[in-house]
């Protein structure tokens, strides 16, 4: 049976009269079935909810009309699994997305996402949260009218995403921005726009992901006019980034409509940004493409170029027989038929191109240039090979680990 | 019609007032309820989330919505737009305790006051209520509840998750109306996680609301900077400027601004702000995904069809449109101000 206001009364109580309303002792599990008026039951037992609470997720489908939120810290939502305990969005009226959580200490896990009008699982200024085993999909597949973003944490101090699935997100599956100390691993990427991408942020390690039949695989971005700028130290390892070459669906106007298909790895300005160990293949405009913001700005503030980039030790497949950008058709037939894996721009300082493989440097000179005015030719970027990765790891409270190994 | 159904509000206020100067002392005391401080203050368990809205004694008349003394009607002179609702708005400073005006034309309510917001459909005698929402400021800080009116509207019960009523506006549009769950309340209310009121800022009410609040000692002074905002019926008196911003301030600003849920947009719609890319023009989408229309820019001068803000403004899908929620239909009169505004906007 569900969750009664009752019963939340009653324990109210109790927390007064023992002057511990937070104390896990008083931790309880609300579960929550499908069915009639499900909207209403799970909503309430998300607001109703105390710091330590798990909200249950029974095994089936929810039928939501509207968007879900919690604003409890240190609440838990776990279902049976994320093709066991569905959200499903598919007549949702309102909310910019599917579940929106803003408070701390939050644990989602074993549930799937379904057909969120917006995005899926959006959370703001929600520091140390987690999002284990959940799935977040349109079952449509790849259409411009999907939710923009699968996951989405933004605006959060320690990121934790571990073993997630996103499918056809029509911005990106995984997006991360804006946000401090972050790890994205284990998870699967498919049929998004981007797969995964990381954005205005400090730290972030990728690794032990699966990008595949996305429009781009792993994106590194930093943006102007926006509060959170200057994204600094990411490490992109231990990923397999194969066959993302389906074509950009994403509405005109978002950065990411400007990602070539067939992309493995581009990074855009930024600052410190490592990508090794990876297994890159099959990404018909390249593997690695490293720019500068490709847009005019006023923002003074704001660094345009990408500086200290090292791609190194990676094991790099067939990539660049298609290039997607424009004039690319006219460079692969110069370059007979299939352009360098790796692509620079031309812009930005201390790139560092280690991987025995050729490079294609455009030869432009500042960021917003047009492309006509590339000055394409091979570069060797190694600097004798002389450099390996240097970045800290990245390391989360312990309590959010321990989320994982249970 | 919103005035109309303010000035009746007053009309019933004054109406009462006199009943109780004049008439009988103790039959009119009997009349008009006691505003229940501990339910506003949540002193006890049983007041925390208390269940009915009567509970809190605000009103004589809950569904004529005629407030009892010392619960004072105000209006705002460029109101928000929730799908062309009727609001009734009461605000109310516990007795012996006032308001104070602080620096930045705000008002800082003292801890027991409340505001309170009844969204109607209707008028006259075929006037519903369907929603009560009240910001109580308790010791911890503000907590938005809303109450959901009952079919035979004689009672408001507190609804936590929210839930949709089906209306029919007055001009015969039939629409699913949303009323807000408490987290949603907050998502507007939220100023970096704290709840916050937004309406009763100085700068939208009237100096002569402000004088008599002042007058009655709910409030120190009249605040600086009051009563700026043109008002919405005569928006196109007013600068159009003027008008467009305070239109954008009062209706999008909660979220658009630095401290709000739309922080990361980086769109900064207050009043105060005063950089144009950081109101939108020539700002290009941050994370907006198909909100953002196969267009660049949030505003593009002197195109308002290839403007953002005004692709949103026009959607009622839930993936596009904004606001994001408390609306579930176009604002055809906000829209057409946009329009004008950008449409006026050298290229």
């Amino acid at each position: 049976m569900g969750f009664k206001g009752e019963t939340y009364m009653i324990r109210i109580s109790l927390a007064a009269a023992l002057l511990a309303s937070a104390s896990p002792l008083l931790a309880e599990t609300h579960s929550i079935a499908p069915g009639d008026g499900a909207q209403e039951r799970l909503q309430e037992a998300l607001i109703l909810a105390e710091p330590g609470d798990e909200i249950v997720l029974e095994a089936g489908r929810f039928v939501l009309t509207d968007g879900l939120s919690l604003d409890v810290d240190g609440v838990t939502v776990r279902g049976q699994g994320m093709d066991q305990s569905i959200l499903d969005f598919s007549s949702q009226q309102g909310a910019g997305e599917g579940l929106l959580v803003t408070s701390d200490n939050v644990v989602l896990r074993d549930f799937g996402v379904e057909n969120s009008r917006g995005d899926g699982i959006k959370s703001k200024g929600a520091d140390n949260i987690v999002f284990y085993k959940v799935r977040v999909e349109w079952t449509r597949g790849p259409h411009p009218e999907n939710g923009a973003y699968g996951v989405y944490p933004v605006e959060s101090e320690n990121v934790l995403v571990d073993s997630v699935t996103t499918i056809a997100a029509s911005d990106a599956g995984i997006y991360v921005g804006q946000a401090r100390n972050i790890i994205v691993r284990n998870s699967v990427a498919k049929y998004n726009v981007a797969g995964i991408e990381i954005e205005n942020s400090y730290g972030a390690d990728v690794y032990n992901n699966l990008a595949v039949n996305n429009t781009g695989g792993i994106l590194v971005f930093d943006l102007p006019d926006i509060p959170q700028q200057g994204g600094r130290d990411v490490r992109v390892f231990n990923n397999i980034i194969v066959d993302n070459n389906t074509p950009n669906f994403a509405p005109e106007g978002n950065i990411v409509a400007g990602v070539p298909t067939g992309m493995g790895v581009m990074v855009m300005s930024h600052y410190n940004v490592e990508v090794f160990n990876n297994v890159m293949a099959e990404n018909a405009t390249g593997n690695v493409l490293i720019v500068a913001y490709p847009n005019e700005t006023d923002d003074a503030d704001y660094n345009p170029y990408p500086v200290n980039v090292l791609v190194t030790n990676n094991i790099q497949g067939r990539a660049g027989y298609k290039p997607a950008f424009d004039g690319g058709d006219m460079l692969a037939a110069a370059f007979g038929g299939t352009i360098p894996p790796v692509t620079h721009d031309g812009n930005g300082k201390d790139i560092v191109i280690d991987d025995g493989v050729p490079v294609l440097s455009l030869g432009l000179t500042r960021h917003a240039q047009p492309i006509t005015e590339a000055q394409p030719q091979m570069v060797d970027l190694s600097h004798g090979g002389a450099r390996n990765p240097s970045l800290p790891e990245i390391t989360l409270p312990e309590a959010m680990e321990a989320v994982v190994a249970q | 019609m919103k005035r109309d159904g303010f000035l009746w509000c007053m009309a019933a206020a004054l109406t009462l007032a006199v009943a109780i100067t004049s008439g009988n002392p103790a039959e009119a005391r009997r009349a008009a309820p006691q505003v229940n401080d501990a339910a506003i203050l949540g002193d006890g368990a049983e007041n925390n989330l208390p269940r009915t809205l009567e509970e809190f004694g605000f009103f004589i008349h809950a569904d004529a919505q005629i407030p009892t003394l010392g619960v004072v009607p105000y209006r705002l002179n460029m109101p928000l737009y929730t799908d062309g609702a009727d609001k009734l708005r009461f605000a109310y400073v516990p007795q012996g305790k006032q308001a104070l005006a602080n620096g930045d034309g705000l008002i800082d309510f003292p801890v027991g006051s409340a505001l309170i917001k009844t969204f109607a459909f209707g008028e006259g005698e075929g006037r519903r209520l369907i929603e009560t929402r009240v910001l109580l400021h308790r010791a911890d800080g503000w907590l938005a509840l809303p109450y959901r009116w009952n079919e035979e509207q004689t009672e408001a019960r507190l609804a936590v998750a929210g839930g949709r009523v089906a209306v029919t506006t007055p001009a015969g549009v039939e629409l699913n109306y949303r009323i807000p769950n408490k987290n949603q309340c907050k998502q507007c209310h939220a100023i970096d996680d704290a709840v916050v009121p937004i309406g009763p800022k100085a700068r939208n009410l009237s100096a002569e609301w402000l004088s008599e609040f002042a007058e009655a000692g709910h409030i120190d002074s009249v605040p600086e900077g009051s009563d700026i905002l043109p008002m919405w019926e005569a928006r196109y008196d007013a600068d159009i400027d003027d008008a467009a911003r305070a239109y954008l301030d009062v209706n999008c600003a909660h979220c658009h601004r630095p401290e709000g849920k739309a922080s990361n947009s980086g769109l900064d719609l207050r009043w105060e702000q005063r950089e144009p890319v950081a109101y939108g023009i020539g700002k290009r989408p941050v994370a907006a995904g198909r909100g953002s229309g196969g267009l660049e820019f949030a505003i593009a001068p002197g195109d308002p069809a290839a403007s953002i803000l005004v692709y949103r403004m026009d959607s009622t899908d839930p993936g596009i449109v904004m606001p994001e929620i408390g609306t579930t239909t176009v604002h055809d009169e906000g829209l057409e101000l946009m329009t004008k505004w950008i449409e006026g906007m050298p290229q």
